[in-house]
């Protein structure tokens, strides 16, 4: 574990570090002014549902204090939601509902939240108990993604997600995201969630890692890795690579989620995404980002960017040109 | 690839900029480029006394002014009583005293400090003398000098090897005959002196006498020796009076030059002028900052040393602060340690400069570890981020009270200096430790705490460094050097130390 590697291996191996990719990818390609686009979870779905790219519906937007007594009209018609700051971070105050019983909610753990709690919660996220530096936010309520029973097989708590590597518009990389006990429920590698990472031309899983080493089965549900696939990869790879034309951010990751009846869903995006996705692929970024700058993609049209990526990043054998 | 060009352009400048200021106040302005570094330096006092005749008294006395060989930093006159002020009357300067009503015995002193420098020059005395000086000598021993002037003028013709050859000649421990009848019983040197320049006057060379002292240490009530200056036709030459090797003695410090008066005294009588010389080893720093002033040479003369000592002390530490700031863009940039809050190690670095590396390490673990325990009770009561942080500010100084008087009855005096710390930065620590260990879980929190105070203690040592100290005070200019590092770190795009280690299991070998 403790060991060190000479730098020359890295360059070799194709690693981004941290270093390069502040300087070279997020300073260059990633204008500051756009940051509120992606830091801004409302503005980030707001874009989106203008640019027809599917997220999980908007209910409604709490932006005083004042709104909050007519919290309950607002809510009444559904009966699943969830309640998040604008500028939360790590899942900080995101309040989920999966069912209501009269004028009570119902947590996904079966807790009971009443309606003056729920108005306490609303009314600490306008104050900025949950936003990143205690700046006053506003809060929105969306619908409740129905999760997509196709990784029930691997997910114990939280939610599994896909985090899509977005290069100039082409979609270079990608990984799941599964939490496990060790990781309390936590999508962070750092807290020994796995990551699992994905071939791009089918959505199948290609390793996954825990800790940093490889691993084959899923720590908890003893489910194989080898039999994960994604599906309606297409359409999450496209929905992926439409964030670019929507942020206008030339290096992104974006976050997905797979709704049972909608599909792919965008549910974050972020123009800081970590290096871990490498350690989850086994593959550095470096090739396939001089690879999409050496072919001029950034200027091709969507389909033409997700399919020339398909075939590129393919992990077939039979695809893979003369590499190794 | 501009935005490379013009870092580098800008790098490029900076480089030379701060070295080449750097250059330029070691070569020219002498300023050490190693701390410690002393220089012999020498107090000359005169001492003038007289009796007042009873009432108002002016006292000119001539002054001493830099030669090649020293160089007079500072002078000053130590007479309280009198009204003082420095005047220049044909480029050479004078003290001048005025007092009124004064009665009895009266003693003024004036003191000079200085020192051997070098690079200094002395004003080069070229004002032509007004004509030869006819000697006024008796009949009798006009035969025997011209008898002499004529026996040396055989051997060298050129004023400088006659003055030479007159000097030697009747420094001679077996002078010729003629010498001996002109020296007559007196040979002391000073009478040896004056006979020199009566028989290069003769010669029709221009001469005169000059007088100074020697610098030793430890000389009191000493009085002006002499020295015979010739004119070449240039300039005034001054020769030694033992070897009459052309040039000043060493250590010699002119004061009297030129026909003009030492002393001058209106209103009074019995004067008697005395000096007395001491020699002390100063820092050359020093020196060389009091030669700045002098010349107003531009860099000294607008530089942190013209603040006074207490703004220089504040300085002497801000000054630290970007070797600290290089240091963490070091350790995060290039070796990758994680640590909460940015500058936060630099601020706990200046707090242990105070406190005392181990103590200061001591008390930062107690306050912050105890602190830890409280804010966590504190996120218990859901409390606004405000108030939450202004309630661990009053948490760190009641902590800062108890640590301060629970060690101080318990006899360590360290724990009084707890104060040093900037309570402020100690409770944005605690809360950004807590929220850290909330979200990403106490690995996470130990982790970048821990680097955190690694950092700090890094950049304390750094900061302690004799040398970086010394040279980011003496040379500020350095820091445009930093400057220039820091840039160029800022496109630092190679891998982190510790990513050499994160995606070892990514090589296969």
């Amino acid at each position: 574990m403790s060991r060190f590697v000479r730098p020359s291996a890295l360059r070799a191996a194709g690693i981004l570090g941290m270093n390069a990719r502040n300087v070279s990818l997020i300073s260059v390609h990633n204008p500051r002014k756009f940051y509120p686009r992606v830091d801004d979870k409302l503005q980030t779905k707001l874009l989106a549902e203008k640019a027809g790219i599917a997220v999980p519906e908007l209910y409604g937007v709490i932006r005083s204090q004042g709104e909050v007594s007519g919290l309950q009209e607002r809510l009444s018609g559904y009966s699943g939601f969830v309640i998040k700051p604008t500028h939360g971070s790590a899942g900080k105050g995101v309040l989920v509902i999966s069912d209501r019983k009269g004028d009570e909610f119902l947590k996904p753990s079966g807790e009971v939240v009443d309606a003056k709690a729920m108005e306490r919660h609303v009314s600490n996220t306008l104050s900025g108990l949950y936003s990143l530096g205690g700046k006053p936010d506003v809060a929105m309520i969306e619908a409740l993604v129905e999760f997509s029973d196709a990784f029930s097989d691997y997910s114990v708590e939280g939610v599994p997600d896909i985090r899509v590597v977005v290069y100039r518009g082409v979609p270079v990389m990608a990984m799941m995201r599964l939490s496990t006990r060790a990781s309390d429920g936590k999508a962070n590698l750092h807290q020994g969630a796995v990551g699992v990472g994905l071939d791009i031309a089918t959505g199948r899983a290609l390793q996954a890692v825990q800790h940093g080493l490889p691993i084959e089965r899923h720590p908890d549900t003893e489910s194989h890795f080898g039999e994960l696939q994604v599906p309606r990869w297409l359409e999450l790879l496209r929905l992926s690579a439409s964030c670019t034309d929507m942020t206008e951010m030339g290096y992104i990751g974006v976050d997905i989620v797979l709704d049972k009846s909608r599909g792919p869903l965008i549910l974050e995006i972020n123009a800081r995404p970590g290096l871990a996705i490498q350690v989850a692929s086994g593959t550095g970024l470096l090739p396939r980002l001089k690879w999409v700058d050496d072919q001029g993609l950034h200027a091709a049209s969507l389909e033409e960017r997700v399919s020339r990526a398909m075939s590129e990043f393919s992990a077939e054998p039979a695809v893979v040109e003369g590499a190794h | 690839m501009s935005e490379r060009l013009q870092l580098a352009t800008v790098v490029t400048i900076l480089i030379v900029l701060g070295l080449g200021l750097t250059l330029y106040k070691h070569f020219s302005l002498g300023f050490p480029l190693l701390p410690g570094e002393v220089t012999q330096a020498w107090t000359a006092e005169a001492r003038i006394s007289f009796e007042s005749d009873g009432d108002d008294v002016e006292v000119s006395f001539a002054l001493p002014q830099s030669s090649s060989t020293l160089r007079i930093l500072d002078q000053y006159s130590a007479s309280s009583a009198y009204q003082f002020k420095r005047v220049e009357t044909d480029d050479r300067p004078r003290a001048v005293w005025k007092g009124e009503g004064k009665k009895g015995k009266q003693v003024v002193y004036y003191q000079v400090v200085a020192f051997e420098g070098q690079g200094a020059s002395r004003p080069i005395d070229r004002v032509p003398p007004t004509g030869t000086d006819k000697p006024d000598l008796k009949p009798a021993y006009l035969a025997a000098a011209k008898d002499v002037v004529s026996g040396l003028k055989k051997k060298a013709s050129d004023p400088v090897a006659f003055a030479t050859n007159l000097i030697q000649a009747l420094a001679a421990s077996n002078p010729d005959e003629n010498v001996r009848f002109l020296l007559g019983v007196s040979s002391d040197a000073n009478s040896r002196t004056r006979l020199a320049v009566d028989l290069i006057n003769l010669s029709g060379t221009p001469a005169r006498i000059a007088r100074g002292i020697s610098l030793e240490d430890g000389r009191r009530r000493e009085k002006l020796s002499d020295l015979v200056e010739v004119w070449t036709g240039r300039q005034w030459q001054d020769f030694a009076p033992d070897t009459g090797e052309p040039g000043l003695p060493d250590r010699f410090l002119l004061w009297q030059r030129g026909g003009e008066s030492l002393l001058d005294l209106v209103g009074g009588h019995g004067s008697r002028v005395t000096f007395s010389t001491l020699s002390e080893i100063r820092g050359t720093q020093g020196l060389v900052i009091l030669k700045g002033e002098e010349e107003k040479a531009t860099l000294v003369d607008f530089s942190i040393y013209t603040l006074p000592i207490n703004q220089q002390n504040i300085f002497k530490l801000l000054l630290l602060v970007p070797i600290g700031t290089l240091v963490v863009v070091l350790m995060r940039s290039v070796v990758g340690v994680r640590t909460s809050g940015t500058f936060m190690p630099i601020l706990i670095a200046l707090a242990f400069k105070q406190t005392e590396l181990l103590s200061g390490l001591i008390m930062f673990i107690v306050v912050v570890g105890i602190g830890l325990v409280i804010r966590a009770y504190l996120s218990r009561l859901n409390l606004l981020l405000v108030p939450r942080i202004s309630a661990v500010v009053i948490v760190v100084i009641i902590l800062f009270a108890g640590v301060s008087i629970a060690s101080y009855k318990l006899g360590i005096e360290a724990g009084l200096t707890v104060t040093f710390f900037p309570m402020i930065i100690m409770a944005w620590t605690i809360e950004r430790m807590s929220v850290l260990w909330e979200e990403d879980g106490a690995r996470e929190a130990l982790v970048q705490g821990g680097g955190s105070l690694a950092v700090a203690v890094l950049v304390y040592l750094t900061m302690s460094i004799p040398l970086v100290e010394y040279l980011t005070f003496s040379f500020p200019e350095l820091l445009l050097v930093v400057l220039a590092v820091t840039l160029m770190l800022g496109h630092y795009t190679g891998y982190r130390l510790t990513e050499l280690r994160r995606f070892a299991p990514m090589v296969h070998e």
